[in-house]
C-alpha cells in the first residue's frame, strides 16, 4: 500500500473519532505552540534588547549621587553632597577617555499646545548631552550655547510629544507652554522607540540646563548647579572598566571622602545593566521552553494511550483487514501513521498558534516578530518524532494481532 | 487434482492445561466449483476447519494444499497473500467497517492488492451490481438491512476474484427468507464457477449444497453427495 493510501485510511480512522482526535492533538498542539512562542518571543526581545543598548548609547555611564539606586533603599541621597555641574566639567577635563559628559536634571510636567496637553519628563540639559546619549534630530536645530548660556525658552521635543500634540509636521518655530511658561519649539527628535519596558524614552522635552533650573525643576529640590546625573560617554569601550575607577577617584577627591568612607554617588554602565536583563530574561525564557517540551512528552504519552485505546476498540477492524489480506506491515504503518498525523497536524496547527501568539505579543510590546525558522522546523521534525515514538509501540501490538482471535472479538 | 486438499489435519488448543483438539485428524478433498456445507454439533471443529482451510491459520500437523500449493507451512506475509488472492470470507457478523461506505468496504481487499484508486472503484462497483446493490455503493452498513449488509460482505468476497469462496454460518443472524437470498445468491456464483464451502445448522441451508461435510469431535464423519439436488426449495 502507498503512502498516499496509509495517509488516507489514518486521516479517515481519525475522522470517524473526530473529538477523540481533536483532544489528543491538543497536547501536542499545547507543546508545539509554547516553545515556539517561547523561542520566538525570546528572539524578538533580545533584538529589541539589541536596539535599547543601542539607542542608549553605547559605553554610556550614568553617574548618580546617592550610593545605591535602582532598587533598594537610597542611601546618604539627601545628606549627601550632591552632584554638579562642576563634577561633570571636572571629569571632562580630567578623563581623557570620554568623549562626551553630560549635566541632566529631570522632572515631569504639563506641555500645552492650544487646547491639546499632555504630560510628559522635562530634561533640562546640557551641550553634550545630545552626543552622550546618542540623540538625533529629526527636524530644527539643537540648542546654541548663548541659548544654554542665558536659560533661553527654547525646546526640544520628543518624537512621542510632537505625535500627541501636533500629529505630524513640521514643528519647528511653534509655541507651547510647559508648566504654563511659553517656549518656542527649535526642533524635534528623532525616535529612539520604547524602551525600558513601559518608559517610552520618547516621551519627552528637553530645554537647556539653566532654563530648567530656574524656571521649570525648580529651585526648592535642587540647588543651583546641582545635577541628578552625569551621563558620560567613553570613546574606546575597553576603556569602560578604567574610566570607572577614573571617574571615581575623580568625584571621591572633589566630594573629599575620605580613605574607608562610602562613595556618595554611583555609576552604572547601562549597557551592563540591560544586558543583565536581557540575560535574566533569557533564563526566563528557556525555563518556560523547558517546561513547553515537557507537554510535548506529555502530549506525546496522551498520544499513545489513545492509540491503544483504538487498537483494543478496533481489533475487529483489524482481524478483518487481516483476513482480506493486509500483512503485519500493512497494519503496523496504518496505526503508525495515524499517530504520526496526529502528531503532525497537532504540530502545524501548534506552529500556528504560535506565530498568531508571537504576532500578538510582538504587537503589544512593540517588538519585532523574528520567526526562527530553524525551530519551526525543528518542531515539525519532532512532533513526526514524536508520533513515530509513541506509536509504535501501539501499532506493533495492532500489527502482532492473531487474525482469528481479532475477528472473534466483541 | 483437487483444489483443496486436507491431509491428517490436526489442530490443539491449548485451555489452562487442557489440551482442546478441535481437529482430530481430518482428511478431505474439494474439487474446482464444489458446493460444499459444513455441519456438525456446536464445538465440533466446523469453524477451526474453515480457518484452516482459510489461511487464516495453520494446523499443528498435516497438511493443507490448496491449488497445488502447500499452505500449511507458509509465513503468515505469505498466507495474506493467499487470503488476498484466492479466497473470499463472509462472516456471521459480516465484519463490516462502520461509516464507511459500502462502495469503500468492498474495495477494502483491493487495496492490500495494491490496486489503483480508479480500479478499486471500478471493480468495487460491479462487485455490488453482482449481489444486486448497484445503487446502495455510498450507504453506510447503518443504513442498510441484514441482509444487504450481509451482500456487501459477499461482494467484498468477489471484487478479487478468488478461487474459494468460505462461509461460516452466513445465514446465522438473518432470518429464513433473507438466508434464503443469500443461499440462493451463492448458488448462483457457483453455478457460474465459484467453489462454496458454507458452514451451516440449518438443514434447510445445506440443502443448497451438493456435498455435505459432518463434523464431530473434530473428524468428518460423514461426507454424502447429493446426486439429485432438493427441489423443495
Ligand atoms: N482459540 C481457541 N482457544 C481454545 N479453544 C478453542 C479455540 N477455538 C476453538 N476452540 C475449541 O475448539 C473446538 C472447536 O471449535 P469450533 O469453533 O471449531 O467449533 P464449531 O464447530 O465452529 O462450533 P459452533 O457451531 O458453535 O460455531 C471447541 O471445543 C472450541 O472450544
Ligand atoms: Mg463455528
Amino acid at each position: 500500500m502507498s503512502l498516499f493510501e496509509l495517509v488516507r485510511v489514518s486521516f479517515d480512522a481519525l475522522r470517524v473519532n473526530l473529538l477523540r482526535s481533536v483532544l489528543t492533538m491538543l497536547g501536542i498542539v499545547i507543546g508545539v505552540a509554547a516553545v515556539i512562542a517561547m523561542v520566538t518571543v525570546g528572539a524578538g526581545a533580545q533584538a529589541e534588547v539589541d536596539r535599547q543598548i543601542e539607542a542608549l548609547g553605547s559605553n554610556v555611564l550614568m553617574i548618580r549621587s546617592g550610593s545605591r539606586w535602582f532598587g533598594g533603599a537610597r542611601t546618604a541621597a539627601g545628606s549627601a553632597q550632591s552632584l554638579t555641574v562642576e563634577d561633570t566639567r571636572a571629569l571632562k577635563a580630567e578623563i581623557p577617555e570620554i568623549a562626551a559628559a553630560a549635566s541632566a536634571n529631570r522632572g515631569s510636567g504639563q506641555v500645552v499646545v492650544g487646547n491639546m496637553n499632555w504630560s510628559t519628563t522635562i530634561y533640562g540639559i546640557d551641550a553634550d548631552y545630545m552626543i552622550a546619549r546618542n540623540w538625533e534630530l529629526a527636524q530644527g536645530r539643537e540648542f546654541e550655547p548663548a541659548e544654554f548660556r542665558n536659560g533661553a525658552k527654547v525646546a526640544l521635543l520628543g518624537n512621542t510629544v510632537v505625535e500627541e500634540l501636533f500629529g505630524a509636521g513640521n514643528v519647528v518655530g511653534q509655541a507651547i507652554r510647559i508648566k504654563n511658561v511659553p517656549f518656542t519649539v527649535v526642533g524635534a527628535l528623532k525616535a529612539k522607540g520604547q524602551s525600558f519596558g513601559p518608559w517610552d524614552q520618547d516621551d519627552t522635552v528637553m530645554v537647556p540646563f539653566k532654563t530648567a533650573e530656574g524656571r521649570l525643576l525648580g529651585k526648592s529640590t535642587h540647588r543651583t548647579g546641582s545635577v541628578r546625573d552625569i551621563y558620560v560617554s567613553v570613546g574606546d569601550a575597553d576603556a569602560m572598566d578604567l574610566v570607572e575607577l577614573d571617574i571615581t577617584e575623580v568625584l571621591r577627591q572633589r566630594h573629599r571622602i575620605g580613605p574607608g568612607e562610602q562613595d556618595t554617588f554611583s555609576i552604572r554602565n547601562m549597557t551592563e545593566m540591560v544586558e543583565a536583563r536581557v540575560e535574566a530574561r533569557q533564563i526566563f525564557n528557556m525555563l518556560l521552553a523547558a517546561v513547553a517540551s515537557v507537554s510535548l512528552v506529555v502530549g506525546g504519552i496522551g498520544i499513545m494511550n489513545i492509540m491503544l485505546v483504538s487498537v483494543t476498540e478496533r481489533t475487529r477492524e483489524i482481524g478483518l483487514r487481516m483476513a482480506v489480506g493486509a500483512k503485519e506491515r500493512d497494519i503496523m504503518l496504518q496505526f503508525l501513521v495515524e499517530a504520526v498525523t496526529l502528531c503532525l497536524l497537532g504540530g502545524l496547527i501548534g506552529i500556528v498558534v504560535a506565530l498568531t501568539i508571537t504576532v500578538g505579543v510582538a504587537e503589544i510590546a512593540g517588538w519585532p516578530v523574528l520567526v526562527q525558522w530553524p525551530i519551526v522546523i525543528i518542531a515539525i521534525a519532532f512532533s513526526a518524532a514524536i508520533g513515530i515514538f509513541f506509536g509504535f509501540y501501539p501499532a506493533r501490538k495492532a500489527a502482532a494481532k492473531d487474525p482469528i482471535e481479532a475477528l472473534r472479538s466483541e | 487434482m483437487a483444489f483443496l486438499r486436507c491431509h491428517d489435519v490436526h489442530k490443539d488448543y491449548l485451555v489452562g492445561t487442557e489440551t482442546v483438539r478441535a481437529l482430530d485428524g481430518v482428511s478431505v478433498a474439494i474439487d474446482r466449483g464444489e458446493f460444499v456445507s459444513v455441519m456438525g454439533p456446536s464445538g465440533s471443529g466446523k469453524s477451526t476447519f474453515m480457518n484452516l482451510v482459510g489461511c487464516l491459520d495453520r494446523p499443528n500437523s498435516g497438511s493443507i494444499e490448496l491449488d497445488g500449493e502447500r499452505v500449511s507451512d507458509l509465513t503468515s506475509d505469505s498466507l495474506a497473500s493467499v487470503r488476498n488472492q484466492k479466497i473470499g470470507f463472509v462472516f456471521q457478523q459480516f465484519n463490516l467497517l462502520g461509516r464507511t461506505s459500502a462502495l469503500d468496504n468492498v474495495a477494502l481487499p483491493l487495496l492490500y492488492a495494491g490496486v489503483d484508486r480508479g480500479e478499486r472503484t471500478t471493480r468495487a462497483d460491479e462487485a455490488l451490481a453482482r449481489v444486486g446493490l448497484a445503487d446502495r455503493a455510498q450507504h453506510v452498513p447503518a443504513q442498510l438491512s441484514g441482509g444487504q449488509q450481509q451482500r456487501v460482505a459477499i461482494a467484498r468476497a468477489l471484487v478479487n476474484s478468488p478461487d474459494m469462496l468460505l462461509a461460516d454460518e452466513p445465514t446465522g443472524a438473518l432470518d429464513t427468507a433473507t438466508g434464503q437470498e443469500i443461499m440462493r445468491l451463492f448458488q448462483a456464483l457457483n453455478e457460474a464457477g465459484l467453489t462454496v464451502i458454507v458452514v451451516t445448522h440449518e438443514a434447510e441451508v445445506a440443502d443448497y449444497a451438493r456435498r455435505i461435510l459432518r463434523f464431530r469431535d473434530g473428524l468428518i464423519t460423514s461426507d454424502t453427495l447429493d446426486e439429485v439436488r432438493n427441489v423443495a426449495v
